[in-house]
């Protein structure tokens, strides 16, 4: 019998990432997730097998060379590793902090299937934080093309496809309405789940590529896009301006103060650093008994928001805990810093007092239907169960839609009516010749990562329409 | 010169100030109706403000304020060849402005310049135009000499009387006397819903410039709704410019009221430099 290698022994279980205890976080800004070490980004890089047909990659939106980054860990080339990382991703700090891997990479892993996926995230974190320790290395430019592109909108999908356009040449402006660059990053995402220096840190990198930034500069109302086609000298557009039309209830009392939509709150809080009221000028009015309407990442960031600023926090949503649309690990940290959630129950009024402000709200009680065609389980309302809640502060993070200025001010572009998204084909190419788009404005709300493939598959597209243009 | 610096200051009353400010891409895009969101630093608010005029080849535009907040009061500090960190605009929806025929234009306290605006536009559209400007007291009204050059008629009224009419009584008389076509009203929430209570009972047209609170100014917050005609309106985005008849007043006046509180205490902690916004007075 012949002698068989002892195999090396596989570990089946993940480094775990240090986090802020709950009990000390819920009352900070700061980060809560803190990040590897290097030795334990040594021993977690260790355990990738270096699969010959990486399923990883296939699962990546932007298909990052992840095998090839996490050797460059483990063999401590670190400068190395980031040139593969950011030759796909321009944006990895990021990324390794907000992207959903356990539905993406890590869902692919192998490794998933006799214990946990290798920590993709948390690598590719380890790196970009490496980066931003050790300076940064521009990559090279090829030669100017002499194209002029305009980027509409410094979010996720317009700063990857101003990156990916001038790192192949071309000219590129990005007009951003808003007084900070960064779009969701900056306004919508919390700063405990993704510090803004580490944003900012991402748009310099963008600047230093040598995109021209114009900030607080709204398109549709300075220049519309087919002004910056015709006098502006723009060959291409992308346009990228995300889903920031908040939604409402629709139901009596919503205009009460204490009525926040999620957006307002998060503007608040996040952009306009409300929490650091006075030394920053724009206030919040938080009472102590928060209720959060809705299931998704944004409900969650505006309750773990809530509680940071001193209020009981109570999540009201309609479906029950198996269909919240949130982040599995979102979930679990809203509630161990104090969340507390009630299922199958939806508002029907809010009631105010004579100042204008909320002091309580009507709610019934749902029930889940059969699963539709789509396997989504409806609800519906259980007669007589109407019930009330005693609160001083409501904030509605049931969704958002794109913005209706770009859609309005631009002849010929082609909008789906009902969502108010742009119809583009699958690289982003929108109904007007060299106009492209891509991330929320053209899907409805997503995800951070998605919105950021969009911009790469455009970028390509805008490419080769570009290369070809006469 | 450099973008958002201020080309001219001028007081208009005590604590009531018009600035003109160098904003090439602002100026050529702006019409009456539309407003500004001004920055005043990295930890500064956005605060909206009414265009009141531009000149396109000058590239500047015009914005008024009353120094009543911390963020009015700083900007009223500013001199001359100082810069505003940031200026965004042009925002909202142009006012409609056509032949109507006789048109009376309301203005009150500050938002009497940005109402002159609009009577100068109506009367460049053939309209004849009436305009009626008001203030609290005497020493706070603005721009007398400019509103009887801008119309064919001038009428200056007070609240306390002592200047021109006592209050806004006067308006039922002058409609019984005269048939106006389409009314515009630009200034405190009280004054508009005022105005536009008597305009319907003439059943005159009544276009009204709300202020609400508002962040971005552009759709994304949703903190300047206002309920017109039962519905739901967004100032920033389907406004500033609303149907007077149908606008939900009271609520409007219990919205702009929400954060008094924390505007007074902020204002009074930079007036004592303790707001730790490294901006203070002191």
């Amino acid at each position: 019998m012949a002698e068989t290698k002892p195999k090396p022994k596989i570990k089946k279980e993940a480094i775990e990432m240090r986090k802020q205890d709950p009990k000390v976080r819920a009352k900070n800004f700061s980060e809560v997730a803190l990040g590897y070490d290097e030795a334990e980004a040594l021993e977690e890089a260790s355990r990738c097998l270096q699969c010959v047909k990486p399923q990883c990659i296939v699962g990546c939106p932007v298909e990052v060379p992840i095998p090839t980054f996490i050797k460059c860990i483990r063999e401590k080339r670190f400068a190395e590793g980031v040139v593969a990382l950011k030759g796909k991703n321009a944006l990895p700090a990021v990324c390794g902090r907000v992207c959903p891997q356990e539905e993406q990479c890590q869902e692919k892993c192998i490794l998933g299937k006799i214990g946990q996926p290798v920590s993709i995230g948390r690598l590719e974190r380890y790196l970009a934080d490496w980066e931003r320790e050790h300076g940064f290395q521009l990559p090279e430019r090829a030669k100017p093309t002499g194209k002029k592109v305009a980027i509409v909108g410094a979010g996720p999908a317009g700063l990857t496809a101003a990156a990916d356009l001038i790192k192949l040449g071309h000219e590129v402006t990005m007009f951003e309405a808003l007084h900070i660059a960064g779009g969701v990053l900056v306004y919508g995402i919390p700063e405990f789940r993704l510090p803004k220096v580490i944003v900012q840190n991402e748009v310099n990198y963008i600047q230093k590529l040598g995109v021209d930034l114009r900030l607080g500069n709204l398109v549709g109302r300075i220049h519309t896009i087919p002004e910056l086609m015709k006098e502006g000298g723009y060959d291409a557009v992308f346009i990228g301006s995300g889903a920031g039309l908040p939604q409402f209830l629709n139901i009596p009392g919503e205009n009460l103060g204490g009525l926040y939509s999620a957006n307002e709150f998060l503007i608040r809080v996040n952009l306009m650093k409300a929490y650091k009221f006075p030394e920053y000028d724009t206030p919040i009015r938080l009472g102590k008994h928060v209720v959060v309407i809705g299931g998704g990442n944004v409900a969650m960031d505006c309750a773990r928001c809530s509680m940071r600023l001193g209020a009981n926090v109570c999540l009201l949503y309609r479906r029950s805990r198996d269909e919240l649309p949130a982040r599995k690990e979102e979930i679990e940290n809203a509630e161990e810093e104090g969340l507390v959630c009630k299922f199958l129950a939806a508002p029907l009024r809010f009631h105010g007092d004579e100042k204008g402000w909320v002091k309580s709200m009507d709610c019934i009680a749902m029930e889940l239907c059969e699963p539709d065609a789509k396997g989504r389980r409806s609800v519906k309302p259980i007669p007589g169960s109407e019930f009330s809640m005693e609160v001083d502060t409501v904030i509605i993070a049931i969704g958002q839609t794109p913005n209706p200025i770009i859609q309005m001010t631009t002849e010929g572009l082609q909008v789906n009516p009902k969502h108010g998204t742009i119809n583009v084909d699958e690289n982003g190419k929108t109904s007007l010749e060299g106009v492209y788009a891509g991330g929320d404005v053209a899907t409805g709300a997503a995800t951070v990562i998605s919105a950021m493939g969009a911009g790469k598959r455009a970028a390509k597209a805008m490419h080769e329409y570009l290369m070809n243009k006469k | 010169m450099k973008t958002y610096e201020i080309v001219a200051k001028t007081e208009l009353a005590p604590k009531e100030i018009l600035f003109e400010i160098y904003a090439p891409d602002i100026a050529v895009k702006s019409l009456p109706g539309q407003f500004v969101i001004v920055i005043i630093g990295e930890k500064g608010e956005r605060v909206p403000l009414t265009i009141c005029g531009y000149d396109r080849k000058k590239g500047t535009v015009s914005f008024a304020f009353h120094e009543v907040g911390k963020t009015t009061k700083e900007l009223g500090l500013l001199k001359v060849g100082d810069r505003i960190a940031n200026v965004t605009g042009p925002l909202g929806k142009p006012s409609e402005i056509k032949k109507f025929g006789k048109v009376l234009c309301v203005g009150g306290s500050i938002m009497i310049a940005p109402m002159l605006l609009q009577a100068k536009a109506m009367k460049e559209a053939g309209n004849h135009v009436t305009t009626v400007i008001g203030a609290r007291i005497k020493e706070a009204l603005i721009m007398e000499k400019e509103a009887h050059a801008a119309s064919d008629k001038a009428i200056v009224a007070t609240d306390d009387g002592s200047q021109g009419h006592k209050g806004l009584d006067f308006l039922k008389e002058l409609l019984k006397k005269e048939k106006f076509d389409h009314c515009v009203a630009l200034g405190p929430v009280v004054m508009m819903k005022d105005v536009s209570e008597i305009t319907k009972a003439f059943g005159i047209p009544t276009i009204v410039t709300l202020t609400p609170i508002m962040i971005d100014g552009m759709g994304m917050c949703g903190v300047c709704r206002v309920t017109v005609g039962g519905k739901m309106m967004f100032g920033c985005v389907d406004g500033p410019e609303f149907d007077g008849h149908k606008v939900d007043f009271d609520e409007l006046i219990l919205r702009q009221r929400l954060y008094l509180p924390e505007e007074r205490v902020n204002s009074v902690l930079w007036e004592i430099g303790e707001c730790k916004c490294g901006r203070n007075k002191a």
